[in-house]
């Protein structure tokens, strides 16, 4: 621990965005032996305190990204735990929760606990396991629930090879409830989507590739929520991308079905046209879907339906990426270009800044159970400094993920996480917002 | 002879009917080569040409090896089973290999989309899409364009039916867009598991689930080749229902324009998606759509090689 960076700071001058205790205003806010100590209109330094004039910036409650996936152990040339932190830091995401499709895949406690020491000894965010719902994510047998939860997983999923029998599902959603476990579901109909690489309809035809139909989501998503209606298990489903899911989980949540649900960046940023020119850093799944799948998804986003914007980080090398379309792997990195994105809809007025803030960091702390995202005093120091005007190109140079499929690379982006604190300590500070009255400090 | 300005011929979706006219004119001038007793010319002398086919073809290769040879060109073909591929070496190791012996034009044939798209970023010679999964195969409308323009003279308002898998065959999307685009109205017809699902337009055809709607007053059939299994998928019960019900028959023939001309781009499965009587017929022109492709390659070849 470097301990030494430790210090006190006051921030003036914030917008200061608290979701969890309905505050968006311009005002102080005072960090104290690695906790938030008050937050105010206006508020004394008191003595070994720095004061930073943010001139506006926003100050938020640190992210959480409860979707990633940082490819360790196994594939460590497309990201590794380290890598991964350090990409999450730079999007202004203070901890991410990390999906077992590993390899080996995160099934057993031995592996949860690797995953966990490795982030330790990254020490920069902190990572929360996913173990798998099935051993190997066959979809045939349940991993040990109970002894994952013990070492350290913080929930339950088959992501990128759903769970194709319902029975077994239903099973994990009832052996889960003995410990309150959260099942989070790739939603997806494999018979119905097999052999597609993109979404079904007319962009597929000009391109001449075979569709998913908007249905191979839906089908499950359903089939999902009804056995969660069946066994009174928490389920959250994952990356909704299509306007008929919006529809039935607003349908669940209106009969008070135990769902949570997330979005990624990229359902609401793009749409199948970004397939044209058979661009394989737009090949994901779900697949980007239609304009009215991507208005839905705002509109879900704006009216609560969608509880978390989560980016489904997914590294992959240019041996994935460089090849035939229908080759090429499903995915695109998300962490360092998240708050931009989401920005877009700030500004485009869709949705407030405090729903942004709450689908990143709120809601997601509050579905998995860790940390709240909140800058109540007494809480720990995790706190976000975003400059929502900052314009930056994306480049390799400027990634810190060990991969680069995203299709935004070359773009302009607007907004960024300019400092991240974690327990007080500023983890990511490029442009050296706390260094200079450090050295002034020195002397 | 400035309307050709294309590098590549990746598909019929980006090209102007004015560069399409512009191809089936050249074809046109060439096609005399075939007729003589000697059927070389030169143009092409010096020049090398890659056949790059990565899925069994006998007549589309076979078309564009003729073709290049017609015009003098050197050809190299490398065939799946023969390549570097099966080694487990990628396509664009394969291309860059390609590109280092330095060849005028590639001609490629793959199992998916979009690769001879992908091929254009490696290499710098001219790439010609010989079909491409189930996307494109625009030299296969291109005579059929110019097989329908020879018969009947001129392609606008003709209205063109065209039979079978419509979602996943590249002849079909190819057919539609270039008979559209030269002004005929194309109405597309099959099973429903071969259209696209609710839509009522695919790539500017209409889609019409009676095949009696599509043939009425038409003035040019192509009855697509039927593969019963995608990718393990049966598509249809079996290819004795699809002749009985959806097979090309005289009787249906009927309901289309009399001498309406009856196309295929082969090789046909008689008696399934067509009738012997049919493929036989007075008013088939199969064998001039195999005469025709290679003009048509002959045409793209030198359009391509030619421009500068
Ligand atoms: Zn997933």
């Amino acid at each position: 621990m470097n301990s030494e960076s430790i210090s006190n700071y006051l921030f003036t001058n914030a917008r200061i965005i608290d979701p969890s205790q309905n505050m968006d205003f311009v005002g102080d806010l005072l960090v104290k032996d690695g906790t938030i100590a008050a937050a105010g209109q206006s508020i004394e330094a008191p003595q070994d305190t720095m004061a930073f004039d943010l001139k506006g910036k926003w100050l938020v409650p640190g992210l959480l990204d409860m979707h990633v996936h940082l490819r360790e152990p196994g594939e460590e040339y497309k990201e590794t735990i380290e890598s991964g932190t350090s990409a999450a830091i730079a999007g202004g995401f203070k901890a991410v929760a990390c999906m077992p499709n590993t390899q080996p895949v995160n099934d057993s406690a031995g592996i949860t606990r690797f995953i966990i020491e490795k982030a330790r000894s990254s020490d920069r965010a902190k990572v929360y396991p996913i173990a798998a719902i099935t051993l190997g994510q066959r979809g045939e047998q349940l991993t040990e629930f109970g002894d994952l939860l013990n070492a350290g997983a913080i929930a339950f999923s088959d992501d990128g090879l759903p769970v194709k029998n319902a029975a077994v599902m239903r099973q994990a959603l009832e052996y889960a409830l003995n410990f309150d476990a959260l099942i989070i579901s790739h939603s997806e109909e494999l018979d119905l989507s097999r052999g597609g690489v993109m979404n079904e309809g007319r962009v597929s035809n000009i391109l001449g590739l075979k569709g998913i139909p908007a249905a191979a989501e839906e089908i499950a998503v359903f089939r999902d929520i009804a056995l969660a209606e069946l066994t009174g298990g928490r389920i959250h489903i994952a990356h909704l991308s299509t306007k008929g899911s919006v529809e039935i989980v607003r349908q669940a949540k209106n009969r008070g079905v135990r769902v949570t649900v997330e979005t990624a960046p990229h359902y609401f940023s793009l749409t199948e046209k970004a397939v044209f020119g058979y661009n394989t850093f737009s090949k994901m799944s779900p697949p980007l879907r239609t304009e009215e799948d991507r208005l839905a998804i705002i509109q879900g986003l704006k009216d609560g339906t969608i509880d978390v914007i989560a980016t489904d980080h997914a590294p992959h090398s240019v041996i994935e990426k460089e090849c035939e379309f229908q080759t090429a792997a499903n995915g695109i990195i998300g962490l360092e270009t998240a708050i931009p994105l989401s920005l877009n809809l700030v500004r485009d007025g869709s949705i407030s800044a405090s729903q942004m803030i709450r689908c990143m960091s709120v809601s997601p702390s509050k579905i998995l159970e860790v940390p709240e995202g909140s800058l109540k005093s007494g809480n720990s120091a995790d706190i976000c400094i975003i400059d929502p005007e900052a314009i930056f190109t994306l480049t390799l140079e400027s990634l810190h993920s060990l991969s680069h499929n995203s299709p935004f690379l070359g773009k302009d982006l607007q907004g960024r996480a300019v400092l991240t604190l974690i327990e007080g300590r500023p983890v990511f500070d490029p442009t050296g917002i706390l260094s200079i009255p450090k050295a002034n400090q020195g002397t | 002879m400035n309307c050709f300005t294309a590098q590549h011929i990746l598909g019929i979706y980006s090209l102007s009917p004015d560069e399409i006219t512009f191809i089936l004119d050249t074809a046109e001038s060439l096609k005399d080569i075939l007729q003589r007793p000697i059927k070389k010319v030169p143009p092409l002398r010096g020049k090398t040409v890659v056949h790059l086919f990565f899925e069994p073809s006998t007549r589309t290769r076979l078309s564009f090896e003729l073709a290049a040879k017609r015009l003098s060109a050197d050809t190299v073909s490398i065939s799946a089973n023969t390549s570097s591929v099966l080694k487990g070496e990628t396509l664009i190791d394969t291309a860059r290999n390609i590109e280092a012996m330095r060849p005028d034009v590639i001609v490629m044939r793959h199992p998916q989309t979009g690769t001879p798209h992908l091929l254009t970023k490696y290499v710098k010679s001219a790439v010609i899409n010989a079909g491409d999964g189930t996307n494109e195969h625009p030299s296969q409308a291109l005579l059929d364009v110019f097989t329908v323009r020879q018969h009947l003279g001129h392609i606008d308002n003709l209205k063109v039916a065209i039979l079978g898998d419509i979602i996943h065959s590249r002849v079909a999307h190819s057919d539609i867009m270039a008979f559209t685009k030269m002004g005929a109205k194309v109405v597309v017809s099959g099973p429903a598991t071969m259209l696209p699902s609710r839509q009522s337009e695919i790539l500017g055809a209409k889609v019409v689930l009676k095949m009696e709607d599509a043939l009425e007053y038409a003035d040019v059939i192509i009855a697509l080749r039927i593969q019963k299994e995608r990718q393990g998928q049966s598509l249809i019960p079996s290819l004795r229902e699809y002749s009985l019900f959806f097979g090309l028959t005289p009787d249906k023939v009927k309901l289309a324009k009399t001498g309406a001309l009856i196309m295929h781009p082969g090789p046909i499965n008689r008696g399934v998606e067509m009738a012997p009587e049919v493929a036989d017929g007075p008013y088939s022109v199969i064998l001039d759509q195999v005469t025709n492709g290679v003009a048509i390659r002959m045409a793209l070849l030198s359009l391509l090689l030619t421009k500068s």
